[in-house]
């Protein structure tokens, strides 16, 4: 069933689910969506299975036009989406008609809009999942103006009268995200993991799904010699002979040859899918038992 | 042999060791003996990455599971399942690669053909595997000018490894020829030829 016209894609609009973890081990990135919760809570909200596709909006300026009445529910950034021009509420389930027209303006908060449709977007899958991979070019391509989304079979469940949970907006300001230690902390000066925490870091510009670039006061590496590849995960902060970090995201390459300091908790990988280029981030130590 | 299992957040440890044939008989024993909740085992150079579901599986548990692990024995694999590989002996660099180890391009191709290779682990596109020919290796350094362009079935070598591109990309290993094989597919069930423990051998044909 056709579900929308692609008017405008915006900076970047893609097909995005859970991706493909599992098959690392053939060179293949997980990829997915860069804010999994927002992800899951979209499918909730119109009573699909957490993991279906929909679609990720990078910023401001895509607009969608609905083939059918569809039952659709919008999550992540916060701005002021609209359809025909009135305001669509987020975060929860709406039913959109025939025709209707969605734009996403530049968001106030976060980066990432998810559209959830009941059913899901439709398409092959690529090694079991129909995310596009920007890294690999695994997954359908970037959505372009003129494209037709098509809808998935609908769900065995109702769209929900109520989803419980309340996610709240993208952080505004300072983010704070949680480091556990990496692999190669022995090969930057001592002190370098409390540098990391004590430091101020901006998001740069240059940042994408392949990793998030940090700005600030370069980490002083003890060794320059290279290291062999080795295994990466998402929420890696992989630091190059610059010493500033690049924090690895969805698309990341499995291996690389950069120290990894310290890795993201994996319940932050979130946030950092909504930070805003220039956003202030501190990085906090986390407690606990891993 | 030291085994040292470093720490990678809180889904994930890296097992290091000293060389890659400890990865070579390390990678096939954590693969075999993998416990629910393993997602991703990812061999290297010198290590291998282990990330799991730690709801489903603690790193205490992996820590443990992976320290006691014997090695597998089993490492050379019977060349009758090699993957052949047909290839053109005709790349841009061969002339260069048999002047570097002082030989002829004619024992350039005899020593690729003639070495049994093995996949150690994949990286730098899906489906490209970093080949190990053991005893047989030979040390090439990469061109000094990566290339924009490699097409896809570019066979090359650099350091002590030999690897096929599987797609157009750019590069900087040394190419020696090329091959018609399919090395990556998405489509596919199996979606890679080349799977990390894979015997490779090349055949030489005319162009």
């Amino acid at each position: 069933m056709t579900a929308f016209d692609v008017l405008d894609p915006g900076p970047l609009l893609l097909i995005e689910d859970l991706g493909r973890p599992g098959s690392a081990h053939l060179g293949v990135p997980p990829s997915g969506a860069m804010d999994r919760a927002s992800l899951r809570l979209a499918n909730r909200l119109v009573g699909n299975a957490e993991g279906t596709a929909a679609l990720e909006i990078l910023a401001g300026g895509a607009r969608l036009r609905a083939r059918g009445p569809h039952w659709v529910a919008v999550t992540g950034a916060w701005g002021d989406v609209r359809t025909d021009g009135r305001p669509l509420p987020v975060d929860r389930a709406v039913l959109l008609p025939h025709g209707a027209i969605l734009e996403f303006p530049v968001p106030d908060r976060g980066l990432r809009y998810y559209l959830a449709v009941r059913g899901g977007i439709g398409g092959a899958d690529a090694l079991g999942s129909r995310s596009t991979d920007v890294l690999s070019g695994i997954g359908p391509d970037p959505l372009l103006a003129g494209d037709v989304l098509v809808a998935g079979p609908v769900p065995a469940l109702p769209v929900p009268p109520i989803d419980e949970a309340f996610t709240g907006p993208p952080l505004d300001g300072l983010v704070r995200l949680r480091l556990r230690p990496g692999p190669r902390t022995d090969w930057f000066a001592p002190g370098s993991m409390q540098a990391l925490v004590d430091g101020e870091w901006r998001v740069s510009p240059a940042s994408n799904r392949v990793g998030v670039r940090l700005e600030g006061e370069p980490l002083r590496r003890v060794r320059d010699d290279e290291l062999p590849s080795e295994g990466m995960v998402a929420g890696a902060l992989q630091v190059p002979p610059s010493g500033l970090p690049t924090i690895l995201a969805a698309d990341h390459p499995v291996t690389g040859g950069y120290p990894v300091i310290a890795v993201l908790v994996d319940a932050d990988l979130d946030a950092l899918g909504q930070l805003r280029p220039g956003q202030p981030v501190r990085f906090t130590r986390a407690t606990g038992f891993a | 042999m030291t085994r040292s299992i470093l720490p990678y957040g809180d889904r994930a440890l890296l097992v290091q060791v000293d060389s890659l044939e400890e990865v070579l008989a390390l990678y096939p024993a954590v693969d075999a003996t993998r416990p629910p909740g393993v997602v991703d085992v990812v061999p290297a150079a010198r290590s291998i990455l282990v990330t799991v579901e730690p709801g489903v599986l603690p790193l205490r548990r992996v820590q443990d599971w992976l320290s006691a692990l014997p090695p597998s024995r089993a490492a050379v694999r019977n060349v009758e399942d090699a993957v052949v590989i047909d290839v053109v002996y005709s790349g841009p660099d061969l002339d260069e690669v048999a002047r570097v180890q002082g030989v002829g391009a004619d024992d350039v191709i005899a020593w690729h053909t003639g070495t049994p290779w093995r996949v150690a682990f994949s990286g730098f596109a899906p489906g490209f595997g970093y080949l190990t020919a053991g005893s047989g290796r030979r040390i090439v350094p990469r061109r000094a000018e990566p290339r924009p362009r490699v097409a896809a079935g570019s066979v090359g070598l650099a350091g002590e490894f030999s690897g096929v591109y599987p797609r157009e990309s750019p590069g900087g290993w040394q190419l020696i020829g090329a091959t018609r094989a399919r090395l990556w597919d998405a489509a596919d069930e199996h979606p890679a030829l080349l799977m990390p423990g894979r015997t490779v051998r090349f055949r030489a044909i005319p162009p």
